[in-house]
């Protein structure tokens, strides 16, 4: 028979194995977001395609045909924000989903117990799947574009790893604080908008290239390199990515991902006291 | 086998207050305070914390098979303890052991989500409860039937009433085979025919071994459902026992209101200069192991009064009136004639005869049968418990009267089964 310890600040020995346990909870919280989210609507699942595509439009419009910016790759500028957009919407709304899931989830939090860590994975349900329909989308939009896709496609998933990671980690980050302090409910989409443009999400890192300190570029933005990393596996000879470019991503993702686990695992147990 | 083993839990809480007069009241008080607050980093002064203990050095162990009852007034504690049980909240201090699968129902319907269908929430809410996809669909039909919601399967629940809301959140956490069950007053919602209903099922439950701890104000479920009960108090466990002791405990300290009211000083006492109030007493004829009144309780009104007047033709007319002031019943001494004195008057109300719910008494000294001399109204105030056996109703028994009267009831034919 399953015994339960119960005591202060005790860290529970079976918790990944509760979350085992509980991966059908994990699978209908994920399936439960995913059917709310376009219940109601008219074209449903289909604004996972127009609201890139719109970005990319008034983008394409407001750099190219009026502020007449070209990227300095020479690649065709629709490529490299459509490329962009889709790959930094996915971080942003897994980013911010994840970071509202403790304080969305308040009715769960405070009347029944599971592995709270539950909540933040399955919020990036959405996000993934608004990425998928964006990336059926924009793999015929490319070839359409004279882009001949070829085997480096099969990296995307490596990419999609680390943004899921990155944004998962920073997000429970963000989520274990939201709790207590909701400054950073206002703190987070800051966050997102400025990073739209940190990161090479309109542009590429080849219009960056002469600055003095584009050394320390992917060191100073890890979140660079896997957006480029994205471009590189779908456009070929892609030249502003390469692995060493990618190593400070990997360190960052780690380390976040050891800090967000450490701090939630922290402070789980008493969200219910604070939310 | 103990299930439950609770050492010294204690849970403490840190409220805050602003100290003095801080507290910022119009809109330029805040913004100064705002500001004071970003320059001063001052935090410290500002506030004072202070420890609430919601639950403080609780013990106790709950045997398999147990049903439990928690009762307490408001802010006793019992909830905090069910959230400390079903790991919802951590404990500050202590230590607790459970032995087995445990399902919490603090909230019929917890997680049900508005936009979705009411099939798609029986399997949210069961995979919430901790229920396995296969054990849903094995009691998918019984749910649906039980809640009685058919028609309405594909119907987003907020399209629901608040009834079949409740209903289908019930009807789900019924099913849950969990071997420890915690229940919070959740029975406290629909009407009382399913209310009949959700009790009946927890009864089941309770029957087929499984251990439960319950929390309700509604005493006679827990009377009728429960084998122990535990009685908290500002975050202690006081009382731990078997139901119907720990229940006369708890229900002598919830009542209160005096069972007598007597005026030595005759100048004080109600009245006028003919007739004035010496004492009116209720006094109960407890069972064996009984202190307070319940319906099975017969007890005896005494009244005494002064007498100011000289051959005065005397009776009392007592009324007892219901909490909404409708008179139950009124009776009558006979007329005397009474000489200057204390006079005294007893009546006794049998058992079986009140209802559960509160009284008031009031009653008129008439002279010659038709003058009121004084109305002293309300003079008592008193509680009736509720008390049944034999029945897995627990819903408010109607009526201001309880009468036990015979009511046979048998078979009359046997219909031949060929």
């Amino acid at each position: 028979m399953q015994e339960t310890v119960i005591e202060a600040g005790r860290s529970e020995k079976h918790y990944w194995a509760d979350i085992i346990r509980f991966r059908e909870l994990l699978w209908i919280l994920a399936v439960r977001d995913i059917t709310v989210r376009y219940k109601q609507t008219m074209i449903g699942v289909a604004w996972a395609i127009v609201r890139p595509v719109m970005t990319v439009l008034v983008f394409v419009f407001a750099f190219h045909k009026v502020a007449k910016i070209s990227d300095t790759s020479g690649i065709d500028f629709k490529i490299i924000v459509f490329t962009g957009v889709i790959f930094w919407n996915f971080f942003a709304a897994a980013f911010q989903q994840v970071s509202n899931s403790i304080t969305g989830n308040a009715n769960l939090v405070s009347k029944v117990y599971f592995p709270r860590l539950l909540m933040p994975l399955s919020s990036i349900a959405v996000p993934l799947l608004d990425f998928l329909v964006g990336f059926i989308v924009l793999v015929p939009f490319l070839i359409y574009s004279g882009i001949s896709i070829d085997y480096h496609i099969l990296f995307v998933p490596v990419f999609l790893f680390f943004a899921f990671m990155a944004a998962l980690s920073l997000g429970i980050i963000f989520a274990s604080l939201n709790v207590q302090y909701r400054d950073f409910q206002q703190i987070v989409p800051l966050i997102v908008q400025y990073g739209f443009f940190i990161c090479p999400v309109a542009y590429s890192t080849s219009s960056i290239k002469d600055l003095s300190w584009y050394p320390f570029y992917t060191w100073l933005n890890p979140l660079a390199s896997i957006i480029e990393g994205f471009r590189w596996c779908l456009i070929p000879n892609y030249p502003y990515f390469t692995w060493n470019s990618f190593l400070p991503t990997i360190l960052f993702v780690c380390l976040t991902t050891i800090i967000a686990i450490v701090f939630f695992r922290k402070r789980e147990n008493s969200f219910v006291d604070f939310i | 086998m103990t299930v439950i083993e609770a050492q010294n839990v204690s849970k403490r809480y840190i409220i805050d207050h602003k100290k003095g007069n801080a507290k910022s009241n119009t809109f330029r008080e805040v913004i100064t305070d705002t500001f004071r607050n970003i320059f001063t980093k001052g935090e410290d002064d500002e506030v004072e914390h202070e420890d609430f203990w919601a639950l403080k050095d609780v013990s106790f162990k709950i045997e398999q098979g147990d049903r439990v009852g928690v009762v307490g007034s408001n802010g006793a504690g019992k909830s905090t303890l069910l959230k400390v049980l079903s790991r919802i909240t951590e404990p500050t201090q202590g230590k607790i052991t459970i032995k087995g699968r445990v399902a919490s129902l603090l909230e019929v319907g917890t997680g049900f989500h508005p936009e979705l269908s009411g099939r798609e929430n029986i399997f949210l809410n069961g995979a919430i409860l901790g229920m396995k996809r296969d054990e849903i669909k094995k009691h998918f039909d019984a749910i649906v039937d039980f809640a009685g919601v058919e028609k309405f399967l594909d119907t987003p629940v907020k399209r629901y009433s608040s009834g079949m809301y409740v209903r289908l959140g019930f009807a789900i956490s019924a099913h849950l085979e969990p071997e420890i069950m915690i229940v919070d007053e959740v029975l406290a919602v629909g009407d009382a025919d399913f209310q009949r209903k959700c009790l009946g099922k927890m009864k089941d439950a309770s029957t087929s071994g499984r251990t439960i701890l319950f929390v309700s104000h509604n005493l006679t479920a827990v009377q009728g459902l429960c084998n122990k009960a535990m009685y908290m108090q500002k975050g202690q466990l006081i009382q731990m026992g078997e139901t119907n002791l720990i229940m006369s405990n708890y229900l002598s300290q919830i009542q209160k209101t005096d069972l007598q009211v007597t005026y030595t000083n005759q100048s004080e006492a109600p009245g006028n200069d003919r007739v004035r109030l010496k004492s009116v007493k209720l006094v109960p004829n407890y069972l064996d192991n009984q202190n307070h009144l319940d319906v099975r309780t017969s007890f005896k009104i005494q009244i005494e009064f002064w007498n100011y007047m000289d051959q005065a033709n005397l009776n009392i007319s007592l009324h007892i009136n219901s909490l909404t002031g409708e008179c139950i019943f009124n009776i009558g001494t006979p007329s005397i004639k009474f000489d200057k004195g204390i006079i005294s008057a007893e009546c006794e109300i049998p058992n079986d005869f009140l209802n559960d719910g509160s009284y008031s008494l009031s009653f008129m000294i008439v002279k010659d049968t038709a003058s009121v001399i004084y109305n002293f109204e309300e003079a008592l105030i008193f509680e009736i418990e509720d008390y049944r056996e034999g029945t897995v109703w627990y819903g408010k028994w109607p009526g201001y009267v309880r009468p036990k009267i015979e009511f046979p009831i048998m078979q009359l034919e046997y219909e031949n089964a060929i």
